[in-house]
């Protein structure tokens, strides 16, 4: 039977030889994550179920990325559970602040996901590591806790989705644009329960940073996964840094897909979802005369190195206009790192934004630039929905690096060749 | 057993964050959580709300983060069921992981006015509307997920198959 490389790995994982859409299976995890939000609660069922080890403790993973570092005691108490819990169990993989980073950056970054891999997370944005041709899936805070026990989590084989991306990206366009665009076609259901498989001469020559970026806004459409095929730039990107060895899957030619979409890209503007759906995505130039108070650049979806230099590219050498706080937020250590090494913090201070530690914060509300009633905002991160960064009369607008950062120095919503010509 | 009360809808794209809003992730406890259930979606829903009362939704229920705590808020808030087009995957499986009743129905979704009186048999798969004299059907539940509930619950299965 020709099958498709979700259904591949994931025939792999429940010692199958194929498994077909709809397909009830139980499958093995290679990694499993929770955060300082969903972890407490699957720990508490953990103990509760008398639960003595967990399966295996270089398999799970654990990151308080979300309310760290600590924003009052209740989140304190949180992290605290998250804390002792991993020393209690020894796990491998639980990163205390100084070594912490938003989840879905930081896992790639040390070479804890790899191609092939089965992973859940408890955080709906695990799909990210499909970018790395792994099946990844967003899950509650009960299958984790099971899956900590057994070490299994059962799935339904989802049908899957193929897009195909083809032409020359304008310049300021890059992956966060293609699944503005994509989901603004199908829907924020449009791929629910299925799987997204990201294709084309487009996604060839994308970098690995905006796979990220694309397979991490999968769930926007309600996708149980997105996933992307390995290739050389993503070969290169695990070199040094890949923890075990690791299998490469590759979708047979003639396996099914329930659905094939064909996007031309060379016409592609940098995109802007409008309140309070990604779905609401139109090109930049439909925003121009939006005026804005805050600008966020970070995040799981937009906070890695490149997202960084394309923000510095715009600010360098101007400021930010004095009616927008311009929030920044590199994504891991070792991106913050980098970004002091590489100057780019010095030109992000110069144009007078703040720079602050790796935390998902103002993403979900939950500090470091939470939005006030009848605020608006422009922001690097994954969802735009009602209250989603504060106050429920607030607004956000979802948009790329160089939109957001543009918008900042013009204090509304701009193309970044309005800022530096073309 | 049988779910009865008032109906309360809702429209699509009913979001997490406007079901439990991040702002109140720093707990979880369930009283706690139940205190600001649909907050975002509608402010006084807590106070207009009775124990057993229905929520009625379009498609694409609880789509978007995957906190437990949603479905954890609702049932703490006393929702006794939730009747929806169609619901976001994790919503879906965590809903029945914490026990929170769920039903999709088409029908029901469009015909259900705020205010009427609802009654879902589950086992029957039959939601009727009392004030209407109507009834709609509701996909049925999958096999495996009756199991589950049938269990107790996802963690309560895994103790019965791995001891």
């Amino acid at each position: 039977m020709k099958m498709t490389i979700t259904e591949k790995i994931l025939a792999a994982h429940c010692g199958q030889k194929e498994v077909r859409t709809g397909d009830l299976i139980n499958a093995r995890v290679d990694i499993a994550l929770g955060n300082d939000i969903t972890a407490p609660i699957a720990i508490k069922e953990f103990e509760k179920s008398g639960a003595k080890k967990v399966f295996d403790k270089e398999k799970i993973v654990l990151v308080p990325d979300h309310f760290t570092p600590n924003k009052d005691i209740l989140s304190a108490e949180h992290a605290k559970i998250l804390r002792e819990f991993a020393h209690q169990q020894d796990i491998t993989h639980y990163f205390e602040l100084g070594r912490m980073g938003v989840e879905h950056a930081l896992l790639p970054e040390e070479g804890i996901v790899v191609p092939g891999d089965l992973i859940i997370g408890a955080d709906s944005h695990t799909c990210t590591y499909g970018a790395l041709g792994a099946f990844s899936t967003g899950v509650g805070s009960t299958d984790l806790a099971a899956a900590m026990i057994t070490g299994e989590v059962w799935f339904k084989v989802p049908a899957s989705m193929l897009f195909v991306y083809s032409g020359k990206l304008k310049k300021w366009v890059g992956g966060k644009d293609l699944i503005l665009y994509t989901i603004g076609k199908i829907g924020v259901d449009g791929a629910s329960y299925k799987s997204m498989e990201f294709s084309g001469e487009t996604i060839d020559s994308l970098d690995i940073d905006g796979r990220f970026t694309m397979a991490n806004m999968a769930i926007e459409a309600g996708a149980k996964n997105g996933i992307f095929h390995v290739d050389q730039a993503t070969e290169s990107y695990l070199k040094g840094r890949a923890k075990r060895p690791y299998t490469i899957f590759k979708s047979d030619p003639g396996a099914q897909y329930m659905e094939k979409y064909e996007f031309n890209c060379s016409q592609i503007e940098p995109q802007v979802a409008f309140p309070h759906l990604p779905e609401n995505s139109r090109p930049v130039t439909e925003a121009a005369d939006i005026t804005i108070d805050q600008a966020v650049i970070g995040s799981c979806t937009n906070g890695r190195y490149s997202d960084l230099l394309e923000a510095a590219t715009i600010l360098k050498g101007r400021k930010v206009n004095k009616n927008v706080r311009l929030i920044i937020i590199p994504a891991t250590q070792k991106i913050y790192k980098q970004a002091m090494n590489d100057g780019l913090l010095d030109i992000f201070l110069d144009a007078e934004a703040i720079v602050s530690t790796p935390t998902c914060g103002p993403c979900l509300g939950g500090h470091m630039g939470v939005l006030a009633k009848g605020e608006r905002a422009i922001a690097t991160t994954n969802r735009n929905f009602v209250g989603r960064m504060g106050h429920p009369k607030s607004e956000i607008y979802l948009s790329n690096p160089s939109v957001a950062a543009a918008s900042a120095v013009l204090g509304r919503i701009a193309h970044p060749i309005e800022v530096v010509g073309e | 057993m049988a779910h009865k009360g008032k109906a309360w809808k809702f429209g699509a794209d009913v979001d997490t964050d406007a079901i439990i809003p991040a702002r109140y992730l720093n707990t979880s406890d369930p009283a706690e959580l139940a205190k600001h259930c649909m907050e975002d979606a509608d402010p006084e829903f807590m106070s207009k709300m009775s124990s057993g009362d229905v929520i009625v939704a379009g498609k694409n229920f609880g789509c978007g983060s995957s906190r437990e705590h949603a479905p954890i808020s609702l049932k703490a808030a006393g929702v006794s069921c939730v009747i929806a087009k169609s619901f976001a995957r994790i919503f879906y499986r965590n809903s029945f992981n914490v026990g929170l009743p769920i039903f999709e129905s088409e029908a029901a979704s469009e015909k259900i006015q705020a205010g009427d009186e609802i009654e879902v048999d589950p086992g029957k798969g039959v939601i009727s509307n009392l004030t209407r004299k109507e009834s709609y059907k509701t996909t049925p539940i999958p096999p495996f997920m009756m199991e589950l509930i049938e269990d107790g619950g996802l963690m309560k299965h895994i103790q019965k198959r791995f001891g």
